[in-house]
């Protein structure tokens, strides 16, 4: 105990010297410059070595071709490549796909359920800890528990649909596109997503939404009781309520969910490769461009293609998401 | 009334929808094999099969998956707290020149999708000589922009009484950020190293990477590894996602009252 103390006092000296040598540099300086490279030295490190300098490096990578990106300079080829590749737009429409069904839905789902936790007292806390359960459950663990849910022989999922009186399906392993299966084959079997890229999607709604049920509850909890209650007392319906006072007043915290889901679905990766084993899927159905990067990567070692199509990929994002500032930004309410 | 009682019908319904695979793992890990995979409706086990947990650590070395999650894991998150203490703070509270600019950089950072810079990481950890090695594990992940944000978020967040009473004291910044901050800043902290360590226990892809021998394996390559072995061995594979997934839950449940009360959704706001 003694020991411990002493040391912790030793510390505490030594930080008021370092302050007032700060202090010092500062006086001459004018600015913290000194002590704020000193606080963010270790954190701006690591994100300039494995953050920042990757991105350049894979931009330098993408213009050489052969194995490992050890070929010859070929410009801008890989681009081109893939540009003209039919399996990087398959990948593309796969990655499209994602977003579209898992954004809108997570996002809807945990409205309800955080207005839901919203209205009411008893329980609240409780709810809305068993609903973040999934996201902190690991994506490769919680996909073994849905494969097997999932799987055409010994699943449970087969087993519900037998007693609808419904055929069984074949659910991650299916390539066919849901469409083709709900219109019994008049729509062809290779437009839309696949069953399987379904199977996916539905998993990663599960799997997320307790984190946008918290951030969605925090935010409502900030607006004032008091405006949802003056609407009311106008004669206001509870739909009402919701689209007039609740969404607008909400628009921050809907704004920033849609952003980074969007930033998120594009970087899918974990959900596909722990449910399909390889992230490729039945036929390929479910490889998206995170996906086909691995490949290109992991299996083919074609490390300037893979690093192009990175490249492509991280220009998709950026603009995504200044489109989304612009389009969205502005009809943002901020108190 | 009647929208109360039909309120709570339906969250229980959501809560059951969420919570049913978790449920029906648990009891399929004390099942026989054949009962596992007889498929039916009858979710308890006819005898709870306990020496399935001792046949899923003897089947994969799980012990030491665990040990190699746990190190990585404790490490990441140490210097995760440590380094985005220590950057939040000077974002929020110091003048400098150039930080807006610095900041927006971090920020961006987070658009960057990881398996954007997979490859040239993957290079860059060959030329270290950490392949094989606890170093590519934990290096890479020991600060990023989501903790910093929300670290600045925190520091913003508190009123400036604070730091003008400490001045006056003759407190100076480093003191003060030990002192008095940190404790103020605590539901945040825990956010930060509650998601650092969830992070890295349930990350796969660098791993998977980075990692080729079975001693340095960590758990979710080893969960990966062990279906792949085992097949349909399908009670035995619901034991190890049990194990796996029980310290990040037992985690959660500990920090939970901090995480919750700390400022993620009012901070994420700004």
């Amino acid at each position: 105990m003694n020991i411990l103390e002493s040391i912790a006092r030793l510390f505490d000296s030594f930080l008021e010297r370092l302050d007032i040598l700060f202090d010092q540099t500062r006086c001459r300086l004018g600015g913290d410059g000194v002590l704020a490279v000193f606080l963010s030295a270790p954190a701006l490190l690591v994100l300039g070595m494995f953050g920042v300098f990757p991105l350049f490096h894979a931009v330098h990578m993408s213009l050489y071709g052969g194995k490992y990106g050890m070929g010859r300079f070929v410009g801008l080829a890989n681009y081109a490549e893939a540009l003209r590749s039919e399996t990087f737009w398959h990948s593309f429409f796969v990655t499209v796909y994602y977003a579209i069904g898992t954004i809108p839905a997570t996002m809807a789902l945990s409205f309800t359920i955080a207005y839901g936790l919203h209205r009411i007292v008893r329980g609240r806390g409780f709810f809305r800890t068993v609903y973040f359960l999934p996201y902190v459950t690991s994506a490769v663990a919680a996909a073994m528990i849905w494969r097997a849910l999932l799987n055409p022989q010994y699943g449970l999922a087969n087993v519900v649909l037998g007693y609808a009186g419904m055929a069984p399906q074949d659910w991650l392993l299916e390539p066919r596109g849901v469409l083709h299966l709900l219109t019994q084959g008049h729509v062809p079997a290779t437009i839309g997503p696949s069953l399987a890229l379904c199977c996916v999607i539905l998993f990663e709604i599960w799997h997320s939404s307790g984190f946008m049920i918290v951030v969605f509850l925090a935010g409502l909890t900030a607006i004032p009781r008091e405006l949802e209650e003056a609407a009311r007392m106008d004669g206001a319906g509870a739909l009402q309520v919701v689209r007039n006072v609740v969404l607008p007043l909400l628009s921050p915290t809907i704004f920033f969910l849609a952003i980074v889901s969007v930033i998120k679905a594009f970087q899918a990766f974990n959900n596909l490769y722990a449910l399909t084993g390889n992230g490729r899927g039945p036929v390929d159905t479910t490889q998206n461009v995170t996906v086909y990067i691995y490949s290109n990567f992991y299996e083919y070692q074609r490390w300037g293609y893979g690093a192009a199509v990175a490249t492509l990929l991280c220009i998709a994002i950026v603009a995504m998401t200044l489109v989304q500032w612009r389009l969205a930004g502005r009809r943002v309410h901020y108190e | 009334m009647i929208g109360r009682i039909l309120l709570y019908i339906f969250l229980a319904a959501g809560m059951a929808a969420t919570t049913f695979p978790f449920l029906w793992m648990i009891t399929t890990a004390f099942k026989t094999l054949p009962e596992a995979l007889s498929p039916s409706l009858h979710l308890l086990p006819v005898q709870w099969q306990w020496r399935n947990f001792i046949e899923t650590f003897q089947a994969a070395p799980f012990g030491r998956y665990f040990f190699n999650s746990f190190l990585v894991g404790t490490a990441v998150t140490a210097a995760v707290i440590v380094s985005s203490l220590m950057a939040g703070y000077a974002f929020a509270r110091l003048d400098f020149r150039g930080r807006s600019l610095l900041f927006g950089v971090v920020l961006a950072t987070m658009m960057v999708p990881f398996e954007a810079t997979l490859i040239p990481n993957f290079a860059m950890i060959r030329r270290l000589g950490w392949y094989n090695a606890y170093p590519a594990l934990i290096v890479p992940w020991c600060a990023n922009a989501f903790s910093i944000f929300l670290m600045r978020q925190a520091f913003m967040a508190l009123p400036g009484d604070y730091f003008d009473a400490a001045k006056v004291d003759g407190c100076g910044h480093l003191r003060f950020l030990l002192r008095v901050g940190s404790p103020l800043v605590k539901p945040a902290l825990v956010t930060v190293g509650l998601f650092a360590f969830l992070g890295s226990y349930n990350s796969l892809i660098w791993p998977l990477v980075v990692t080729s021998e079975d001693t340095m394996r960590v758990v979710q390559v080893g969960l990966t590894v062990f279906s792949g072995a085992e097949g349909v061995r399908l009670h035995l594979l619901m034991c190890a996602s049990t194990i796996v997934i029980l310290p990040t839950v037992a985690l959660y449940f500990a920090a939970q009252k901090n995480f919750l009360e700390s400022s993620l959704g009012s901070g994420l706001k700004g």
